[in-house]
């Protein structure tokens, strides 16, 4: 393990033991031009058989898939909200139409974000998570035990337990299909290309152009010194990441882990030097 | 429908009903939480408990086997051994797909609690099914199996501290936030519970002449419980409000009441074998009381966005300050 394997900086790939893997890839969701059609639910749920998830009506806007889940791997978030600056044209004072909607809608498909310091793959006790050449994040269906670990160690709620099955699913970024050089399905379905597969440096660059053309746009999980060093998975913005679901600061769990394991040490000497003192103390 | 703004402590602005921190508001998705609840049942709950019997049993064996106290030694060995069959069968059936148990043994990772923990439970597993064995010998071997069984029980009693603490660090290694936060003080917690379920176990066990060191144990037990679940309940924030509310908050008030009166039945009723069995008894269920309150509290702040939302944002603002 390097200086920086459970936090930090850090290329995930070479430490993970690849000599010489090839670029790290990644997702770039752009919000600001996606248009909520789902394509990328729908292609991912295709390319990767993954089972229907129920006919739910939730009452969330035109979201009735919830969120991401076992068998959701791609999730389109929808929300209404106000418009940031209400129109004042003449029009609308008057009475007529109005030349702008007074409301604003969000949308944007959430993904696994492939950390570089990955919660679910640090805690798997298994070896089914495990770190590809390209920098993402894999569960072996044939390994995993379904222990269930992985998934409150996510600090974005994105790994889950497919219920009648018992293990546990996620996006795999398409493994099957990057190591040929193919996109990923969700990103080859994409319409407006508000999903961008690429190598995740050159996907870096381009969102730190986009960010600074559209108003009120903020990038979200680009920073290689956030607290999960940064995603594989990265999102363009246009409010606060709670609105779509997302955690404000994750900071991977086992960024204390060491800390933990001290405390448990200090403890576990206190328990065995409370027992030698019960026993060879002085008689009472 | 438009997105929710939720409020933090709908009950607690209420007259004379002052809370630990300040409402403040904080946005969400619909109101649907960030992170994942664990989808654990109450199996590991219960393996909580079990565990640290476990290991507090073979202390308690290991202390009496030491001191020439049989019936310490033997009750330690035989509730060590009946614990981690329960402790087995607990996990294995609490996974999505239990005939593929055998997989944690594929690899040791420091990085997963649950790894450690599995090599700490096969490791505790041998030296004390191996006493527990030499504790059952029929007598005509018991010439060959006593030594066997004296170094099996001192080894189960070195691992023990392991198994006891070890899912402490289990629970704080997640995102679920009213555990993670709880990781300096869960590890004592947990100890404490051990100790104190042994000394439970020996104060039914023994009669009254051998049992007093069982009582010092449940008290220094009982103290260390006390004291670190003092700190999860009060100096968390926001963190510590699913720890005081709901089911868990009754569950973690009942192992308090019942630590409390376990210890002084112990204390006060030492010359009675009555008493001290049933001070045994209330040591026992409140460990069972409290490992299930600190389990369910953590779901509960799993499933509430605001748990997320609220700490991230008071951390960030923190750095934005400085």
């Amino acid at each position: 393990m390097g200086t920086n394997s459970l936090y930090g900086p850090l290329d995930p790939a070479p430490d993970a033991g690849y000599a010489e893997p090839p670029p790290r890839m990644g997702f770039f969701t752009d919000t600001s031009v996606c248009i909520g059609c789902k394509a990328c639910e729908v292609a991912c749920k295709e390319w990767n058989a993954v089972p229907d998830d129920g006919f739910d009506l939730l009452g969330h806007s035109y979201d009735n898939t919830g969120g991401l889940s076992a068998n959701s791997w791609r999730h389109v978030a929808f929300i209404e909200q106000p418009a940031p600056q209400p129109s004042m044209d003449a029009l609308a004072i008057a009475g007529g139409a109005p030349a702008h909607p007074d409301f604003r809608w969000l949308m944007m498909s959430n993904v696994c974000k492939h950390c570089t310091h990955a919660g679910c793959l640090d805690v798997c006790p298994t070896g089914a998570l495990f770190r590809t050449e390209f920098g993402t994040v894999v569960v072996q269906e044939d390994v995993c035990n379904g222990c269930g670990y992985c998934i409150p160690a996510c600090p974005y709620g994105v790994i889950d337990q497919r219920k009648d099955d018992g293990r546990a699913w996620k996006c795999t970024m398409c493994y099957d299909r990057i190591g040929d050089g193919l996109t990923p399905a969700c990103a080859q379905a994409c319409p407006t290309q508000s999903i961008q597969y690429g190598v995740l440096d050159e996907l870096r660059e381009r969102a730190a152009q986009r960010v600074q053309e559209v108003e009120g746009a903020r990038l979200y999980g680009h920073d290689e010194n956030d607290g999960v060093g940064g995603d594989g998975a990265f999102f363009l913005l246009l409010d606060e990441p709670e609105v779509y679901g997302l955690p404000p600061d994750p900071i991977v769990t086992t960024k204390e882990l060491p800390a933990m394991w001290k405390r448990a040490g200090v403890a576990g000497l206190a328990m065995a030097a409370a027992v030698v003192v019960s026993f060879l103390g002085g008689r009472s | 429908m438009t997105e929710e703004t939720g409020r933090r402590s709908s009950k607690g602005a209420g007259k004379g009903d002052r809370s630990m921190v300040p409402p403040a508001d904080f946005r969400s998705y619909y109101g649907r939480p960030i992170v994942r609840p664990a989808v654990w049942h109450h199996d590991i709950a219960a393996y909580l408990f079990t565990g640290g019997l476990a290991a507090g049993s073979a202390l308690l064996a290991a202390g009496g086997d030491a001191t020439g106290r049989s019936s310490l030694r033997r009750a330690g060995r035989v509730t060590a051994l009946g614990a981690l069959v329960a402790s087995t069968y607990f996990l294995i059936n609490d996974l999505g797909r239990p005939e593929r148990f055998h997989h944690m043994l594929r690899v040791a990772k420091p990085t997963s609690p649950m790894s450690m923990g599995t090599w700490i439970l096969s490791g505790f597993g041998a030296f004390a099914g191996a006493a527990a064995a030499a504790e059952l010998a029929p007598a005509p071997l018991r010439r060959l199996t006593t030594p066997l069984g004296t170094v099996s029980g001192y080894a189960a009693a070195v691992t023990a501290p392991a198994l006891a603490t070890y899912t402490a660090v289990l629970l704080a290694d997640t995102a679920t936030p009213s555990w993670h936060a709880a990781y300096p003080e869960l590890p004592f917690v947990f100890a404490g519970s051990a100790l104190a379920s042994g000394a439970g176990v020996g104060l039914i066990a023994a009669p009254v002449d051998e049992a007093a060191p069982v009582r010092k144990m449940a008290v220094l037990g009982a103290a260390m419980e006390l004291y670190g679940a003092h700190r999860v309940e009060t100096t968390k924030g926001i963190l510590s409000e699913p720890y005081a509310q709901g089911r868990p908050g009754k569950l973690l008030r009942a192992g308090r009441t019942l630590t409390a009166l376990g210890v002084a039945g112990a204390v006060l009723g030492r010359r009675s074998r009555v008493v001290s069995a049933l001070s045994g008894a209330a040591l026992l269920a409140a460990s069972l009381a409290t490992r299930f309150g600190i389990f369910e509290g953590g779901i509960a702040s799993a499933k509430d966005p605001k748990y997320t939302v609220v700490p991230q944002r008071e951390r960030l603002a923190r750095r934005n300050r400085s």
